[in-house]
């Protein structure tokens, strides 16, 4: 029998708790001296009040997607995949390569060659960890985290020494062909005839990130693999009884979560930069953790947190840019929502279930 | 205390008096209306099937759950119990079916964990070798107060819970299940105890399912059924078979009725079987085994003798780290006992079918629905998909078969199998691998802390497939279920066969000796089906 009815496991929970966030962080605004109302409003107007400012949030609520997605995978595996910011940033060398190195002619033959790019070497950092994961019983979050630092290192070199154009002080890779840039999705607006978002970064990959979502969902709730996955993920014993081999899935659980983070980069690196810099990822692949946590693995709730932080980010920034509010303060709000929608979950879950079991007696 | 006590029983306040206890969890009544007395100084069994109510009745003498309505007399003393802490007060002691002991403790320090007097432990803790030494001699209850708790056998855990029970001053004391995990001689030695307490004015209150325990030492039993006390009688004037009858509702067969075997060609051939699990210890000692087409082997013994590595063996997952040697064939083909080829999908594709001793932590996934849980094991078959694809019509429509002809209960495909009482979750797993039509079917443990009537239906099922000339190797911890059900019997001792027996020609004296590990007769050097 379930405890309560399923929207308000999937959206009741979530949003009470990011209203506890909310009402906490107004508390915090409030002890530093500034009015949470005229907080509230300016992360409002500049995130969502504008085709501006929801070409940012669109923006990086794409980052959120895949990298969330990928944590969502490896999470039905029972593996805590930490390691996104490092295969996110892999991606963005995959994207860099092929996009520097094939003479593609237009963006429709870039887009999916840069993806595979992407996904392969997401993946290719992922592979390691999940190799030893599975055969040597190395712990997964573990080696993700020191992955990071590796690929950090890895691509600080590699821009550095051989990415860079000769003459450039910049650390950063040549600029990627003209013809590979991705529509953005205002210049897509404007041939339908209408303005919106000018100048935001807001590309056709929010359009690939959606499709994303939607295999995800199909490769998890309604294919043999992810059958496997989710039975392996509950129960190892189980899956030894039904022939479900650990070491297989834990790797391609893990290639396909490492391939989803590096995806990422067809946004950042490809769609919005145009070319490989350093520090591309900003921080996303650990965003995407709280983001599969509050959208309860599943890839409407990882779109819908995605959202949730795209909006938080760009408020974030219009709060530093117009309030004597400082930045750090928005990294304060993010924790609290992490915070209550991760962390503290079962606070609201619980008293919530025992309403919905008191009314449910009530009623029969 | 008002009343005069002891001089007419009737007359003298029950030890304990439930006088129309009701508890709901959401829609399902899991107790209405329930009036039992529990006469001091007696033993008093509590049966029924599971998800009759019997536990939710316990938690509530115990103070886990509030109940709805109704009054609890200790000691003809109107009582409520808001807390574990109220009920031991009270002098209500709990030994549960999974023992509440920290196991890298000493039995001293658990038995006065939470019982602690001061700030200091060692006061407390010589108290409690005092009380220990005393109540060992009176009991029968010899542990070493020293010994860390996971070193004991199981047995002796138990009797650090009772001795729980009793250094909290404990009259009443209340079993779960105490049996399920003993042996034949332990079991006898847990009543010598109970009936020492008996002696000595404690009242015991016995849940179990096992019939047989209830007639050999109850005062009274009580049975229950779907949430409520349908009888409570004198044990003297009852029988199993009524019981049983009390306890289902309808009248059962307690013994399996089958034809005599007609064993054809040898299905499973294992020639010493060895295994050496990852700490370096023999498990598997040389195992000779065969089992024919249309016949039933049950192998008895305490569990921990080898068993579950014999079936994760031939089920295609050895314990990791192990390493296996021997031979072992299936309709003459060899079975890869190592490497990529020896899992479970490919036994399956050999034509094993395998319903795993822990349904719960093998046999299904708990948080899947029942149509994915019929899927298990089986879901890169043809007929349940196309290609990567699952088709979820096509394993919903064959799930809906299955449960309505197994008789799964509450029929339906959606609910989690954590949802489903522990009968009808083991019906769904022999519902997935018997329709199968398996060569060979590998069963453990198959009516583990599954109700009377399931057990029926269970094993009628086994033995129409035996008789549809398929080849079964039966585990069992329950002698009776190995005596009635098997065709052949071998007793596994210390990762060895000491000895195989006809069901006929043999005693449970005879087989207990064998599971203790004394080798008996010589009869059981050259079986007949040994030659083949």
């Amino acid at each position: 029998m379930e405890k309560m009815p399923k929207w308000a496991d999937v959206l009741l929970t979530p949003l009470i708790s990011l209203v506890l966030a909310m009402a906490i962080s107004a508390l915090v605004i409030l002890a530093i001296g500034e009015s949470p109302a005229e907080a509230l409003t300016t992360m409002i107007d500049g995130a969502l009040g504008s085709s501006y400012g929801w070409g940012f949030t669109l923006y990086y609520a794409t980052n959120f997607i895949f990298t969330g997605l990928a944590v969502m995978v490896a999470y039905h595996a029972s593996l805590f995949n930490i390691g996104g910011e490092g295969q996110a940033a892999m991606g963005g060398l995959g994207v860099a390569l092929v996009l520097l190195s094939l003479p593609l002619p237009h963006w429709a033959l870039a887009l999916p060659a840069a993806m595979i790019g992407a996904a392969a070497f997401g993946a290719a950092w992922a592979l390691i960890p999940a190799w030893l994961q599975a055969k040597r019983g190395s712990h997964i979050v573990i080696t993700t985290i020191m992955f990071n630092f590796i690929a950090a290192a890895a691509l600080n070199y590699i821009l550095v020494n051989l990415l860079r154009p000769v003459g450039s002080m910049d650390p950063a890779s040549a600029r990627f062909p003209e013809s590979t840039h991705l529509p953005k999705l205002s210049d897509m607006a404007l041939a339908l005839g209408f303005e919106w978002g000018d100048n935001t970064p807001v590309n056709i990959s929010f359009f690939v990130a959606v499709i994303a979502c939607i295999l995800v969902w199909l490769l998890i709730w309604r294919t043999r693999l992810g059958f496997e996955i989710r039975a392996f993920g509950k129960s190892e014993p189980a899956a030894l009884y039904a022939g479900i081999s650990p070491v297989r899935i834990t790797i391609i659980a893990m290639l396909i979560s490492g391939g989803l983070a590096g995806l990422m980069a067809i946004n950042n690196v490809m769609g919005e930069a145009e070319r490989l810099v350093l520090n591309a990822v900003e921080g996303a692949g650990f965003i995407g953790i709280a983001v599969a946590l509050m959208g309860r693995n599943h890839p409407l709730g990882v779109f819908l947190a995605a959202l949730l932080f795209g909006f938080l980010y760009q408020g974030g920034g219009e709060l530093a840019l117009w309030t004597s509010i400082p930045r750090e303060l928005i990294i304060v709000i993010q924790a609290l929502v992490i915070l209550f929608t991760g962390a503290l979950d079962n606070m609201v879950r619980v008293p919530l279930e025992r309403m919905f079991m008191a009314m449910r007696k009530r009623g029969a | 205390m008002t009343q005069t006590q002891g001089r007419l029983e009737t007359a003298a306040p029950a030890a304990i008096e439930l006088r129309g206890i009701s508890k709901a969890f959401g829609p399902v009544q899991a107790n209405r209306d329930i009036h039992l007395r529990v006469e001091r100084g007696t033993i008093h069994g509590i049966i029924g099937e599971n998800g009759a109510g019997k536990s939710t009745l316990m938690s509530i003498l115990y103070g886990f759950y509030k109940p709805d309505a109704g009054e609890i007399l200790v000691g003809g003393r109107p009582l409520t119990i808001t807390d574990s802490q109220t009920a031991i007060r009270a002098g209500i002691g709990m030994v549960f079916q999974h023992f509440k002991l920290v196991p890298n403790f000493t039995v001293l320090e658990n038995i006065i964990l939470g019982a602690e007097e001061g700030r200091l432990l060692r006061p407390s803790l010589s108290k409690a070798r005092g009380v220990l030494r005393q109540l060992a001699q009176e009991y029968e209850l010899n542990v070493d107060p020293d010994e860390v708790v996971e070193n004991l056998s199981v047995g002796h855990q138990q009797r650090v819970e009772i001795l729980k029970a009793l250094y909290r001053q404990a009259d009443i004391l209340i079993l779960d299940e105490p049996t399920g995990v003993l042996t034949p001689a332990e079991a006898d030695h847990l009543f010598r105890i109970l009936e020492g307490l008996r002696a000595e004015g404690k009242t015991i209150i016995l849940i179990t399912h096992k019939l047989r325990e209830i007639m050999e030492i109850t005062d009274t039993v009580s049975v229950m059924r779907r949430g409520e006390m349908v009888a409570s009688v004198k044990t003297a004037e009852t029988s199993p078979e009524e019981l049983a009858e009390l306890m289902v509702g309808r009248k059962v067969l307690l013994n399996v009725e089958k034809a005599l075997a007609q064993p054809g060609k040898p299905v499973l051939e294992i020639r010493n079987l060895r295994l050496v699990d990852a700490a370096g210890v023999e498990r598997l000692r040389g195992i000779d085994l065969d089992i024919r087409a249309g016949e039933i082997l049950g192998i008895a013994g305490v569990s921990g003798n080898g068993q579950t590595q014999l079936l994760e063996i031939l089920g295609g997952y050895p314990p990791k780290g192990s390493t296996v040697s021997g031979e072992v064939r299936v309709n003459g083909a060899p079975l890869p006992l190592g490497g990529a080829a020896c899992n479970a999908a490919e036994r399956r594709r050999q034509g094993l079918g395998h319903i795993p001793e822990d349904r719960q932590a093998e046999g299904l996934i708990m948080d899947f629905s029942a149509w994915e849980n019929v899927a298990f094991g089986y879901h890169d078959a043809p007929e349940y998909g196309r290609g990567p694809l699952m088709d979820r019509v096509a394993i919903r429509r064959d799930a809906e078969g299955k449960i309505a002809r197994f008789d799964v209960r509450p029929p339906s495909c959606d609910l989690a199998a954590r949802n489903f009482s522990g009968g009808n979750q083991q019906k769904i797993v022999v519902a997935r691998e018997i329709e199968r039509n398996p060569d060979l079917l590998l069963i453990g443990q198959p009516t583990r802390g599954v109700d009377i009537g399931a057990i029926e239906f269970i094993h009628k099922r086994i033995v129409e497939l035996r008789d549809a000339g398929k080849a079964i190797l039966l585990v069992s911890v329950e002698l009776d279920e190995i005596m009635s059900l098997s065709d052949r019997m071998a007793v596994m001792f210390d990762g060895r066969i000491m000895g195989e027996r006809l069901p006929g020609d043999t005693t449970t004296g005879d087989l207990g000796l064998l599971m203790a590990g004394v080798d008996a007769a010589p009869q059981t050097q050259d079986n007949p089906s040994r030659e083949s």
